[in-house]
């Protein structure tokens, strides 16, 4: 063992100066509390309300019925997601490690028959029983043609109102039209959320749906909100967020992961090598010697250091 | 008698101290510097957000949107936790660059890691329970990072009623005994001495 390290070992028998910790700590609380105090009645904290699905419904209607025929059709983000919610994929890959997939189904969400069949049990249109008993009636393949069909006209036409009624789409337009009813009267909201009880706590339905659409990701672009705009370190407004989250934000800025299908998995696991750096910096080489390389505690310690000539 | 456990807890624990390293009422003269604040600072920061989390937490989680006095709070309860990683950060560069980790104070180093990572986490799960925008913002987007590792398939965040029970109860908890163990191993281990600071004669026994 060397000289120094005895000296950092032992207990400091040289020279010492009162210090009063608990005096220090009231002070420390004291002055941190008045610093918040002031900050908070100057700058206040952001309180952005929630988006429903009724308001979804009433102010971009278009892109609802578009995102209820993309559910049937399985197009959708939540409908092709994997697991945890299903099976339509396989998930995120980590080279050859399927992570994603071995962890499996454990929160089953099949957005045709969750987001749109189900609640239309509950629609007072007088023609959605009728599209609902012809829908579930009908063969995979017929169902995915029909909502294929009208998903497709309603790209080309822009507008749920503008696409020319046609069998071709089966019971599909009636049933989002009819969805869109509901939610726009403010009973899809709580049709999702109280499956298992009147008292809602999960909103895992009704956030994968309005997640699906293009209204609530455009509300995040204007909040400058978005992944490539540093994501969700950020919050609404000016306030600093999460900023200690900018190691991670960092990657989806820049290649190869910006571009990356793989992006979620190969940043979370290069921040997982990066904590394990950073758990065990004392240990790895180079790294333990900047501290004696950038002098930097000469400016901590200059007292010590000029008071015994070092 | 020193077969007993409670007889080897006592000996790995209480007779480890010495009520002088416990609350010492002096330090080494080297322990003369603004970075050594700012340990204090985050110990004070994190009491204010356990306050005003608590403050919170009696009234209920949507209280602060229709009070303004729970607004206040809320702001509180913000800025303590936006203090409280600017404090831990500043103390933490102040660590690497006393190379603190010497002289057998690794675990003082891996606890305080651990500190950070846990507020990470903890801070995280106070986004998601905020019941407004930022919240639902904030769980659609992370729920990709987390499910592709798998541990979506555990930790859901769009279960608002499962985030708001690991903020308020287990993560504070995990928090708090790692800030413990970490002061405590400050506390047993003294505050590390300067860099070659054994040129002192007499500097250290």
């Amino acid at each position: 063992m060397s000289k120094e390290r005895n000296v950092d070992l032992a207990k400091w028998s040289g020279p010492k100066r009162p210090y009063d910790l608990v005096k220090e700590f009231v002070i420390a609380f004291l002055v941190v509390g008045l610093l918040v105090g002031a900050i908070s009645a100057i700058f206040s904290s952001p309180d952005e309300p929630a988006v429903t699905l009724q308001q979804w419904a009433n102010q971009a209607p278009a892109d609802f019925v578009a995102t209820t025929a993309g559910e049937l059709a399985g197009t959708t983000i939540s409908a092709a997601y994997g697991p945890p919610y299903n099976n339509a994929a396989e998930g995120l890959k980590l080279g050859p490690l399927k992570i994603q997939k071995w962890a499996g189904v454990t929160i089953p969400v099949n957005p045709a028959v969750d987001f749109v069949a189900t609640p239309l049990k509950f629609s007072k249109d007088p023609s959605v029983p009728a599209a609902l008993a012809q829908w579930n009636g009908a063969s995979s393949d017929q169902q995915l043609k029909w909502a294929t069909d009208y998903s497709t006209a309603l790209g080309k036409a822009g507008d749920y109102t503008k696409v020319t009624a046609s069998d071709a789409y089966g019971p599909v337009p009636t049933m989002a039209t009819g969805l869109l009813a509901l939610a726009q009267s403010d009973v899809l909201d709580g049709l999702l959320t109280t499956t298992v009880t009147p008292y809602p706590s999960d909103f895992t339905k009704p956030m994968l749906f309005l997640a699906d659409g293009t209204y609530f990701d455009d509300l995040g672009a204007k909040q400058h909100l978005h992944g490539d705009q540093w994501g969700m370190m950020n919050e609404t407004g000016s306030y600093p967020g999460q900023s200690w989250l900018w190691l991670f934000s960092l990657w989806y800025q820049v290649e190869p992961f910006k571009s990356s299908e793989n992006a979620d998995i190969q940043i979370f696991a290069l921040l997982m090598l990066l904590n394990l750096g950073f758990i065990f910096m004392p240990k790895i080489p180079f790294i333990n010697r900047l501290p004696r390389l950038i002098p930097f505690h000469r400016l901590i310690w200059r007292r010590y250091y000029k008071e015994n000539n070092l | 008698m020193s077969s007993m456990w409670t007889t080897k807890l006592r000996k790995a624990t209480v007779e480890k101290f010495e009520p002088q390293d416990v609350l010492p009422d002096d330090q080494p003269s080297y322990v003369a510097s603004w970075i050594y604040v700012f340990g204090v600072l985050t110990l004070s920061s994190l009491a204010i957000i356990i306050i005003t989390g608590l403050v919170l937490t009696t009234r209920g989680a949507i209280w602060w949107h229709s009070s303004n006095v729970g607004h206040f709070v809320n702001s509180m309860h913000l800025w303590s936790v936006e203090l409280f990683f600017v404090f831990m950060v500043v103390h933490l560069w102040g660590k690497f660059w006393m190379a603190a980790w010497r002289g057998r104070r690794f675990a003082t180093w891996v606890t305080g890691a651990f500190c950070f990572l846990a507020s990470v986490a903890t801070g995280f799960t106070g986004y998601l329970i905020q019941w407004d925008f930022d919240s639902q913002w904030i769980a659609t987007q992370a729920k990709d990072g987390l499910n592709s590792a798998g541990i979506g398939s555990f930790f859901n965040t769009l279960n608002t009623g499962q985030a708001i029970l690991l903020h308020v109860s287990l993560l504070p908890l995990v928090l708090t005994f790692i800030v413990i163990w970490h002061v405590i191993l400050v506390r047993r281990n003294g505050v590390v001495p300067p860099l070659d600071a054994k040129e002192i004669a007499g500097g250290a026994e």
